[in-house]
């Protein structure tokens, strides 16, 4: 060991603040641990109370002593996918204005805008969602919508404000900035010689775009993308403020629902016992859910700086 | 599409198409400034009606005209506060750890559970918060919200902190032990005094994250509308953002509007904080002194 061989030559306070510092590291292993423990630790009632089959059954009625987390892991995997759905091509699309069209300052400003709208509280989002956003659907979106397409069970039944719907907007605003951050970060590093090398062959900007820059940042952008993802999965306050709070398999984007974060920050106030060490379980799941998102993304995104599609590197 | 080869006649809509991928572009660019535009002109509209005396040294009303949040700007300071003095330290510390030690595997671990820390929901950290704090003191208290806050500045603090002080170059450190000064000693008076600004823009951007949180404070504050309990450690708690959740859920018109107002303080304290952070890294970014 390097902290006893520093100790016995004599460079005592060096080796004595590199092991200080190591236990600060320590520290960060020693939380995701103790995280994981607690989850475990906590719901082991409702674990052993009610097996593998919570993960399967969407009857949820505490009253009847019926506990079922499908509805919310559900809704979590419905919202986050709408979201990201919406999010996705317009977090990409910020990131290509930024990195291949805007000048410098614009450049500059908008990278600003973004990163406030990041900054903005997840609870003020859920209160505009609730009172600005939601009435504007109703109004001037919804009816348009269910004119068009209302004949499908997508967009079928009456629309009251806090929804599926709404809640997936709001989500992706919030996780815009994340996409649109990671992407833009992920094309600057795209070589020049790629754009030049097309732009050479007579290529318009998009065709530049399009063939030489996006498949060389494809595993970048993707990374994004998820990394989005794992932000709406795990996103509470806002939506449990506007999605209405309902354990249902929804079929209609105008019915309302639930997620595993909204359930457990709307009812663990009044919840004790069962109910507690249920809610606690649902944190378990969505933690499970939102680590393996966050891995891949991760992992996705390492790959980047290795052999890139259509790239010219020796 | 297919051919860029000096195919003449596929000159014009080759161009049409780029025209219309770049005005998509533009839009896209512009679906972030409206919604942005939209919530911070619509809070200060709602908000501002909501800003009277009564606001500020006021306690909740359900019922009646609302009354105010003096309780919740006190519990923010102090959670929040609180939060800072404890999750500082330890992620700067750790940051130096990663940056000047961390070359080996159990850094690469550190930083990936960092990295992966990050993006592990609030409320999760709040029921970890909750079980080791609320349920073994057997009582909600500031202390255990101002943990879950720390838990969540930490990962941030962590990285930030690593990443600026990799940047500063080498040749510093090694013009310090050339001196003969110890590795310690150029680690915390030369190398950290030369990456300050960007720690501190690092630390009051985790700050800005935390002072909106709401979701772990469910489970370790709880929440009042009296004012918060002066032991820190045993009570219920309130702060800003809690209130805007429980307070914009009430029936009454009145009581939402004082958490339009709660939220436009909010916001203020939220976005000026991030801006702050973004003029000191502006100011003075990595350099020599």
């Amino acid at each position: 060991m390097g902290f006893f061989k520093g100790l016995r030559r004599g460079h005592t306070t060096d080796t004595v603040f590199a092991g200080v510092a190591l236990l600060f590291g320590l520290f960060i292993v020693l939380i995701m641990g103790g995280i994981i423990y607690q989850l475990w630790l906590q719901s082991s009632v409702a674990r052993q109370e009610f097996g593998w089959g919570v993960l399967t059954s969407s009857e949820y009625n505490p009253g009847a002593e019926e506990y079922g987390a499908l509805s919310f892991i559900y809704g979590t995997l419905v919202t986050a996918a709408l979201a990201i759905l919406i999010a996705g091509p317009i977090g990409v699309g910020i990131a290509a204005y930024l990195v291949e069209i805007a000048p410098e300052r614009v450049n500059r400003v908008l990278g600003f805008i973004v990163e406030l709208l990041a900054a903005v509280p997840s609870i003020v989002y859920g209160l505009w969602g609730f009172f600005a956003l939601a009435p504007f659907l109703r109004d001037y979106v919804v009816p348009p919508l269910q004119g068009v397409l209302g004949w499908t069970p997508l967009f079928s039944g009456t629309f009251f404000g806090a929804t599926v719907f709404t809640a997936s907007i709001v989500l992706a605003i919030m996780i815009l900035p994340t996409v649109a951050a990671v992407s833009r970060d992920v094309l600057r590093a795209v070589p020049r010689d790629q754009r030049e090398g097309m732009l050479a062959l007579g290529a318009t900007r998009w065709e530049t775009f399009q063939r030489a820059v996006l498949p060389y940042a494809m595993n970048g952008v993707l990374g994004a993308v998820i990394l989005g993802l794992g932000r709406a999965a795990g996103e509470t306050m806002a939506v449990t403020f506007i999605i209405g709070n309902k354990p249902e398999l929804f079929t209609s984007l105008f019915a309302q629902g639930a997620t595993l974060a909204s359930q457990i920050a709307g009812q663990f106030p009044e919840a004790g016992g069962v109910t507690l060490s249920f809610l606690i379980l649902l944190g378990l799941i969505l933690f499970v859910i939102t680590i393996l998102i966050n891995i891949c993304a991760r992992l996705v995104v390492r790959l980047v700086s290795r052999v890139p599609k259509g790239g010219v590197r020796a | 599409m297919s051919s860029i080869h000096g195919n003449p006649s596929g000159y014009g809509r080759r161009k049409l198409m780029d025209r219309v991928m770049t005005t998509l572009a533009y839009l896209c660019a512009a679906a972030a400034i409206i919604p942005l535009t939209w919530i911070i002109v619509y809070v200060v509209i709602k908000g501002l009606g909501a800003w009277d005396a009564e606001f500020f040294t006021g306690l909740p009303q359900l019922f009646g005209d609302g009354g105010g949040v003096r309780n919740g700007i006190v519990g923010t300071l102090v959670i929040v506060g609180l939060a800072t003095l404890m999750g500082v330290p330890i992620g700067v510390m750790a940051g130096i750890y990663l940056a000047e030690y961390g070359n080996n595997r159990f850094g690469t671990v550190v930083r990936f559970l960092a990295d992966t820390m990050t993006g592990i929901p609030s409320i999760v950290v709040g029921i970890f918060a909750f079980g080791l704090i609320v349920v073994n003191t057997g009582g909600f208290s500031a202390f255990a919200g101002s943990v879950a806050l720390a838990l969540l500045m930490i990962p941030v603090i962590t990285r930030t902190t690593e990443e600026i002080i990799r940047l500063v170059p080498d040749s510093i450190r090694e013009a310090s032990l050339g001196l003969g000064v110890s590795r310690w000693k150029t680690i915390l008076r030369v190398v950290v005094p030369t990456a300050l600004s960007g720690i501190v823009t690092g630390v009051l951007l985790a700050v800005a994250r935390v002072a909106g949180e709401t979701a772990p404070l469910i489970l370790t504050i709880l929440g009042t509308n009296f004012p918060i309990s002066a032991n820190i450690f045993d009570g219920p708690s309130t702060t800003l953002s809690l209130q805007i959740y429980q307070l914009g859920a009430q029936p009454s018109p009145e009581v939402v509007e004082v958490a339009w107002g709660a939220a436009m303080l909010l916001v203020l304290i939220v976005l000026g904080t991030s801006i702050l952070a973004r003029v000191i890294f502006r100011g003075q970014s990595v350099r020599g002194r």
